[in-house]
């Protein structure tokens, strides 16, 4: 099966160029996960990211003939050859397909990803209602591969300043919660024309994200919570 | 001056909602002209005076405008946010389009006005 790989080592490249890769697959190779292995058991200086190999862990999200997504559970049989593969875009590469994900958990850890209560814990746990527990489907599933973040205009242009898809998500994950009390505090943190309003809602990020998630809808979810608030 | 990179202007709800609002007014406005002019085809030059005559008329006319206008003003902006990247060009460029728009919905109430 023929690959072509973004290549770039900033040690010894001036700057990054493509190398393809013609390998031989094993019929137990199923995913695009396995063919990368095999060409890394040929040319060990290809650099990439994974761990779990089965879309838990979210280490191997990379561009994958075009579409950012996780390269354990893309099946080899749906894509196109050559597959060309290259880093998850907008983001400092740092070798091949490893990129500097500094500035995509900053913006997460700017939206409080945590549970924010500050009355006493009851004796067992904080309860919820079978239907508000219901609210937090679609939201708690994100593994922050990046994959959509990467994939959004708003974040290549601003993601100094944007909070990007999968961070937003998080934060209505928090907002949806009713065992969170910092409602308020976390509307108050996202209304900014850069934080939450470059989202433009071009849905990339719903496309591309590997889990079928819709950044985009809980993103429509802040921006009601908050005119709720207003009106 | 340390350059830090600064957010939290807590605005943009309004002018998100205000850009949602307009289109609505807009889009109502382009159906009704058109179920109103369509049947009358072809008109003179009479017809259409006549037409713009009515206050009715006028004043939706104007409404559909301002709308086209404030909706115009948050889309450009957004533009210039996106790709602008030096902050006193921004600047700049937003004050030209302000004062380009307030100049249009003054010509725009006058060129209603005079018929």
């Amino acid at each position: 099966m023929k690959f072509s790989i973004y290549r770039y080592n900033p040690e010894k490249d001036e700057k990054p160029y493509m190398q393809d890769y013609d390998v031989e697959l094993q019929p137990t190779d199923r995913m695009l996960l396995d063919a990368i292995l095999r060409i890394k058991a040929v040319d060990d200086s290809l650099g990439l990211r994974k761990s779990c190999r089965e879309g838990v862990c979210g280490s191997d999200g990379m561009n994958i003939n075009g579409k950012n997504g996780l390269a354990c559970i893309t099946p080899l049989k749906d894509l196109k050859e050559p597959v060309v593969l290259r880093p998850l875009p907008g983001l400092p590469v740092i070798r091949d397909l490893i990129v500097d994900m500094s500035q995509f958990f900053k913006q997460y850890n700017s939206i409080k990803p945590y549970l924010i209560n500050d009355n006493p814990p009851p004796q067992k746990e904080r309860l919820q209602s079978p239907e508000e527990r219901e609210e937090l489907n679609g939201l708690y599933e994100c593994i922050l591969c990046a994959c959509c973040s990467t994939s959004c205009p708003s974040f290549w242009w601003n993601p100094d300043k944007f909070v990007g898809p999968a961070a937003l998500l998080q934060a209505y994950r928090f907002i949806a919660d009713t065992r969170d009390d910092a409602t308020s505090e976390r509307l108050d943190n996202l209304e900014d024309p850069y934080r939450l309003f470059r989202c433009h809602t071009i849905m990339n990020c719903a496309d591309v994200c590997p889990k079928g998630l819709n950044p985009t809808e809980a993103i429509g979810k802040i921006k009601e919570q908050m005119v709720r608030r207003m009106v | 001056m340390v350059k830090r990179v600064v957010v939290g202007a807590h605005y943009g709800l309004r002018d998100w909602l205000l850009q949602r609002i307009t289109a609505i007014v807009m889009a109502v406005y382009t159906v009704a002209f058109l179920v109103v002019v369509l049947p009358s085809l072809p008109m003179g030059f009479e017809d259409w005076r006549a037409g713009f005559a009515h206050p009715v008329v006028k004043i939706s006319t104007l409404l559909f405008l301002l709308s086209a206008m404030l909706h115009a003003w948050v889309g450009v902006r957004d533009i210039f946010m996106d790709y602008i990247k030096p902050f006193g060009l921004r600047l700049f460029l937003q004050v030209v389009v302000i004062l380009t728009l307030f100049v249009y919905a003054l010509w725009a109430i006058q060129l209603l006005w005079s018929v």
